[in-house]
């Protein structure tokens, strides 16, 4: 269970930061193109807040089809790799090669192939999610307790009936961490996606890319505050959902679970 | 002997694995030379292990770790090949055929040590699992609807509730879910029980219940049942015959039948035979 403390000490280093930075930029009379108070940060959220709104709501909308995205080919691929060791070993260099590959790179290609746009930049977004889905669930589809493995053979089940009655319900968990991890990754892509493929409609990257071009850093500073809490609210949605789904309908727990590419094999 | 072996592929539809002979005996299985080795021949884990086990015994394998108890058992289950020798099944004919058996090899019902249970399905769920599994199995819905009663009376056999049915695992306890387990073991009708060291991780109260349940269950099934176990107590307290594994030099070093008269459970854990069995399990397994 989760106590008072686990919310209230964060929020009170929160406090700490936000005070000495302000302390600071009173102190030293620091310059607002320098380096913004948290005060005037806060204040040019109000100012811009429209458009901030409209922005979230683009970029968030991109990161989630992304997100959607890499679930349905993370998972996919997970199912091939989890059938045969050939198809693993063959095709995970180039799995990795997504977590890899500079976007930069890329962008051309994608601008070329798909234009600009809220596509390209969901697609990007895709890119960007999809290892750790593929990476969790291929181990969750593996790591299916030896002795179950042996009821089931016992029993003569086929490929088939051992995937869908004991890998995939066993892999659930493993699913939902790798979704969990990934959303972060798809709101960064997302935001990196309105840099390079974007076709400049409000989003928090082409709104970020605009206010560091001008010397309103208060602005700026307030577009990136907007995309950290996204990027926090939907991670924390994601787990909340997960951890429901997968109490009430399968009697299991994501528990201290946590399967990044790492803890991947 | 052709002509049974005939009639029991075409009653199965299936060939019997390789090194796996169907004939006329009174044994249902019987080992030759039986040999199992994990790449080393020169470290084999069972060393030629000839063995009969007559229809309806119950039999208990001692023997400790690392004898290789686990491993023939596994054989008998046809969950490992053998690397040499034969094993000969005659399950004969079934009682009650059941739906969806596929192979010789699902005549035989297994417990591992662990209960082994899926956590996302309901107790029932658990139950019906072996119906739904195998070529011509059932279908989820089909196996759903096949007997309801029966394997709410399977459940009450085994000293469940029937509001347990509804129940997930871990809603169950340690004890309860070993009994679901074995319930689930007897889904299928089998006319032989396996069991590997089933009660080794529950407390000694409950393994005394447990162990009453499984010789009542195998009196009343006219079950034929081998159990794998390291406990001496187990093994005499349960047991029609009891042989012994040892590790080295591999093979059995002992085999011994044990005189069962009609005694209640709660007499038959003192009876004196009991003593005088230990002292000669104790004997064979320590020779002064």
């Amino acid at each position: 269970m989760r106590s008072v403390s686990d919310v209230l000490v964060p929020l009170l280093v929160l406090a700490l930061v936000l005070g000495v930075w302000q302390g600071a930029v009173w102190w030293w009379r620091i310059s607002p193109v320098l380096l913004p108070g948290p005060g005037a940060v806060l204040s040019a959220s109000w100012k811009i807040r429209a458009v901030l709104l409209e922005s979230a709501v683009r970029t968030a909308l991109a990161a989630m089809t992304g997100l959607s995205i890499s679930i349905v080919l993370g998972t996919l691929t997970a199912f091939a790799f989890s059938q045969s060791a050939l198809v693993r070993r063959a095709f995970y260099p180039y799995a990795v090669l997504l977590q890899t590959v500079p976007i930069i790179a890329i962008a051309p290609i994608v601008i070329v192939s798909l234009g600009r746009g809220f596509v390209s930049v969901a697609v990007v977004s895709a890119i960007l999610s999809l290892f750790p889905i593929i990476t969790s669930t291929t181990t969750g589809l593996l790591q299916v307790d030896t002795t179950l493995l042996d009821l089931f053979r016992l029993y003569r089940a086929s490929r088939w009936q051992t995937l869908l009655r004991l890998r995939v319900p066993a892999a659930l968990p493993y699913l939902i961490s790798g979704i969990r991890i990934a959303s972060g990754s798809s709101i960064v892509g997302a935001i990196v996606g309105e840099f390079f493929v974007g076709d400049g409609t409000p989003g928090l990257g082409s709104l970020i890319q605009r206010k560091s071009a001008t010397l309103v850093l208060s602005e700026l500073y307030a577009t990136v505050g907007v995309a950290t809490v996204l990027g926090t609210v939907v991670f924390g949605l994601i787990t909340v959902l997960g951890e429901t789904v997968l109490r009430r309908r399968f009697g299991m727990s994501l528990g201290g679970r946590v399967s990044g590419p790492q803890s991947g094999d | 002997m052709v002509t049974r072996m005939q009639r029991l592929n075409s009653q199965y539809r299936v060939l019997p694995p390789e090194g796996v002979l169907m004939t006329e005996n009174p044994a249902i299985y019987a080992l030759r030379e039986a040999v199992v080795h994990f790449g080393d021949p020169q470290r084999p884990v069972l060393q030629r292990i000839s063995l009969e086990i007559p229809r309806g015994q119950f039999l208990t394998v001692v023997g400790p770790s690392g004898c290789g108890k686990s491993t023939l058992l596994r054989v008998l289950a046809g969950l490992q090949s053998l690397s040499g020798g034969q094993l000969e099944r005659s399950y004969g004919e079934s009682a009650m055929p059941t739906r969806g058996a596929s192979g010789a090899e699902l005549r035989a019902g297994f417990v591992f040590q662990q209960p082994a249970l899926l956590p996302w399905r309901t107790a029932m769920q658990n139950l019906r699992l072996p119906l739904e599994l195998g070529s011509g199995a059932a279908g989820e819905g089909q196996a759903a609807e096949a007997g309801e009663e029966r394997l709410l009376g399977l459940l009450e056999q085994v000293g469940l509730s029937r509001a347990d049915a509804g129940k997930r695992p871990g809603q169950l306890s340690g004890g309860m879910q070993m009994r679901l387990s074995l319930a689930r073991a007897l889904v299928r009708d089998p006319q032989v029980l396996l069991l590997d060291e089933p009660f080794a991780a529950v407390d000694d109260f409950l393994r005394m219940k447990l162990q009453d349940s499984l010789r009542a269950l195998h009196d009343a099934r006219g079950l034929t049942t081998i159990l794998v176990t390291h406990n001496l107590q187990e093994a005499a307290y349960l047991s029609d015959r009891v042989v012994v594994l040892q590790p080295s030099p591999r093979g059995l070093s002992a085999d011994l039948s044990v005189r069962r008269s009609r005694l209640s459970p709660a007499e038959r854990r003192r009876a004196p035979e009991q003593f005088e069995f230990l002292q000669q399990l104790s004997a064979a397994l320590f020779p002064s």
